[in-house]
């Protein structure tokens, strides 16, 4: 079983870590869900592997499986649940408001400006001018 | 055992609660609870840094379970410092955000402003490296929602950024904490340094990875070199009173840094003894360096002053590099100044670029800041006390820095590294003010465009908002640190030194916690 387990645990992980890397927010998402599965098992895992053992006191149990490692996954799936509610909530404010789904919001026109060039004085554009207000408060 | 090291975690907790169902009476009746709130914290914080005075460990056991079977919440120096700078900065900043009415752009402002207080009082405060994950976490949460307050574009996507990495730093976090205890079998920081102490020569190799994975994750959290990059442009697009909050939070990093691996793998800790500290060290350094490159590369204020936050984060990391109590306590008093002031310096930031209108805080000649003197005057002093300059308390903090490296094998590199950062700073600093405050346009020469009627600058400066006192106010207040920094010297060395003794001192720590004993059920 012990195999079975971390091959589990390795795989989520490798995923997760290739699912981060990526350029748009959508897979990061998945990457980020896959690797916290894969450490809620490790987490479990290193409790130690038993079967059928009560983690809670049994007066006619004689071994028990390590209780502190169940307390510490399930406050980890608790936060990691809501972390990722959070983040698909910004990941589509984001979406909405860069117009596009990649982390740094590149295709936008203003993005491309280069370093140096200001854009005081720049009053062609309405759009661009409110865009620039909202950002400054 | 007393209740006194439970209360500034719980005082924010119910307040938060509180500030939550005030919201009904309307946001004047939020702002004043809070206000209420966080005046009540500093004052609490101020009888914590009395009591802790006293040189003991005030031990908190939660729910009455001796440790390490419960959660213990610890009460020293050290702690009791960070609580009281954390309520001290919260203050200011929360005059200010109102002043600014930063409050009224979105919602629960006021709701999270305690919870990321909370958070940050309960990493401060507790004994327990997952308890210290949990309230990692719920500060997170809180600076994540404070971070976008507001909205717009540029915050959104830097938002994103900071979630993300924060994220993955969550992950590895838990990574570090599965490893650790896989092996120590505790989570308790002073049973854990026990542990360590009598490790079997085996098990070794995956204590001091999992122990570098946890420094990899306060890194993150600290803006260590190579993980800064998120902190810039989180810090430069947020709203100015979140921003000077948050000067806190990578102090949180550095905090977690000295108590986690300072108490585990301290001098009792054989083999593992102090073994990550050239990481700290040399890390520092070159995140030094770089946030020099970055303030004087900076386009605008904001940016800058995020750069400057970077660089104390990493004099600070120095300081602890350095791996003496002298030079801990140096690095304490360089805590307190660099805190406040990086504070400040974000509010000033912003009142200079609500002041000159369209130009906002970039580096071109733009309009006057209404009251320019003042606010040039103490834009002055700022940059004097943060690129340490004499007479205030930067320069104090880096004499007393660099006094206790001395001694240290890389004593020539840390000096020259430390003060050729300095003195770029220094340089784009002066070149930022008088590009700010001396090349202005002239006032009759905007009248020109503005239909030909004569006005005083502020008039015609009609999109640049006029001097704010209350905010002032708050500005000033966390300016006044350095001085007093400087006049009190004395007695905040005298007790920076005693909270570096009794945080080197893992004995007496690791006494205290285990073998405080839970309350007795009263006989009738």
């Amino acid at each position: 079983m012990e195999w079975l387990i971390s091959l589990v645990i390795a795989v989520l992980t490798a995923s997760g870590v290739y699912l981060t890397l990526r350029a748009r927010v959508f897979p990061v998402v998945l990457g980020l869900t896959l690797m916290a599965y894969g450490v809620n098992l490790f987490l479990f895992a290193m409790g130690r592997l038993t079967i059928g053992q009560p983690a809670i006191i049994d007066s006619a149990a004689t071994v028990y499986s390590d209780p502190l490692p169940q307390a510490l996954v399930l406050t980890a799936i608790v936060i990691a649940f809501g972390m990722t509610a959070f983040l698909i909530v910004l990941a589509l404010k984001a979406c909405g408001e860069l117009g596009n789904d990649h982390v740094d919001g590149l295709p936008l026109a203003e993005d491309k400006l280069p370093a140096g060039k200001s854009r005081v004085g720049e009053t062609h554009n309405p759009i661009d001018k409110s865009q620039r207000q909202a950002d400054r408060q | 055992m007393t209740h006194l090291a439970a209360w500034p975690v719980l005082l924010p907790l119910i307040a938060g609660v509180i500030v939550l169902f005030a919201r009904a009476g309307g946001v004047q009746l939020q702002r004043m609870l809070n206000l209420l709130a966080v005046s009540g914290l500093v004052v609490l914080s101020i009888a914590l840094v009395k009591v802790s005075q006293a040189g003991t460990n005030e031990v908190y056991l939660a729910g009455n379970w001796q440790a390490p079977f419960g959660i213990v919440l610890v009460l020293d120096q050290l702690s009791a410092l960070m609580v009281a700078i954390t309520s001290m900065l919260a203050l200011a900043a929360l005059v200010y955000a109102i002043a600014t009415d930063t409050d009224k752009k979105g919602a629960h402002f006021h709701v999270l402003f305690q919870l990321i207080i909370f958070g940050l009082n309960g990493a401060f405060l507790t004994g327990d490296v997952f308890n210290l994950f949990v309230f990692f976490e719920v500060l997170l949460l809180a600076s994540y929602g404070l971070l976008l307050h507001g909205g717009g574009r540029l915050r959104t996507r830097a938002g994103l950024h900071y979630v993300i990495i924060n994220l993955l730093g969550a992950t590895l976090f838990l990574f570090a904490v599965g490893a650790l205890y896989g092996v120590l079998g505790t989570l308790n920081i002073a049973d854990m340094a026990l542990r360590v102490a009598s490790l079997p020569q085996g098990e070794v190799g995956v204590v001091a990875a999992a122990g570098l994975l946890l420094l990899l994750v306060f890194a993150i959290k600290a803006a260590m070199f190579p993980l800064y990059l998120w902190l810039p442009a989180a810090y430069t697009h947020t709203s100015a009173a979140v921003a000077a909050l948050f000067a806190i939070m990578t102090k949180v990093g550095v905090y977690a840094i000295i108590r986690v691996h300072g108490t585990v793998f301290g001098a009792d800790a054989g083999v593992l003894a102090g073994y990550y500290m050239p990481w700290i060290l040399g890390l520092g350094l070159i995140t030094l360096m770089m946030a020099a490159f970055g303030v004087m590369a900076a386009r605008g204020l904001r940016e800058q002053v995020a750069y400057l936050v970077l660089a104390s984060v990493a004099t600070l990391l120095v300081a602890v590099g350095l791996n003496t109590p002298m030079a801990l306590s140096a690095g304490l008093y360089y805590l307190i100044h660099s805190t406040l002031i990086a504070g400040g310096m974000f509010l000033l930031a912003d009142m200079i670029s609500r002041g000159r209108g369209r130009f906002e805080d970039r580096f071109e000649s733009g309009y006057a800041v209404p009251g320019i003197i003042l606010v040039g005057g103490m834009f002055m002093f700022a940059a004097v006390a943060m690129t340490g300059m004499p007479p205030l308390s930067g320069f104090i903090g880096k004499v007393l820095i660099l006094n206790a490296s001395l001694d240290h094998l890389w004593s020539s590199l840390i000096l020259s590294v430390v003060l050729v950062a300095g003195f770029m700073m220094i340089v784009s600093m002066a070149r930022s003010g008088s590009l700010l405050f001396y090349q202005v346009i002239p006032a009759n020469e905007v009248n020109h465009s503005a239909n030909g009627k004569v006005g005083t600058t502020a008039e015609i400066n009609a999109t640049g908002e006029p001097l704010n006192r209350i905010s002032m106010l708050a500005v000033i207040a966390l300016f006044m640190a350095s001085p007093m920094l400087v006049l009190f010297a004395q007695p905040i060395t005298a007790f920076t030194e005693s909270a570096a003794r009794q945080q080197y001192d893992n004995k007496g720590y690791i006494e205290s916690v285990m073998s405080t004993q839970p309350l007795q059920e009263r006989s009738e």
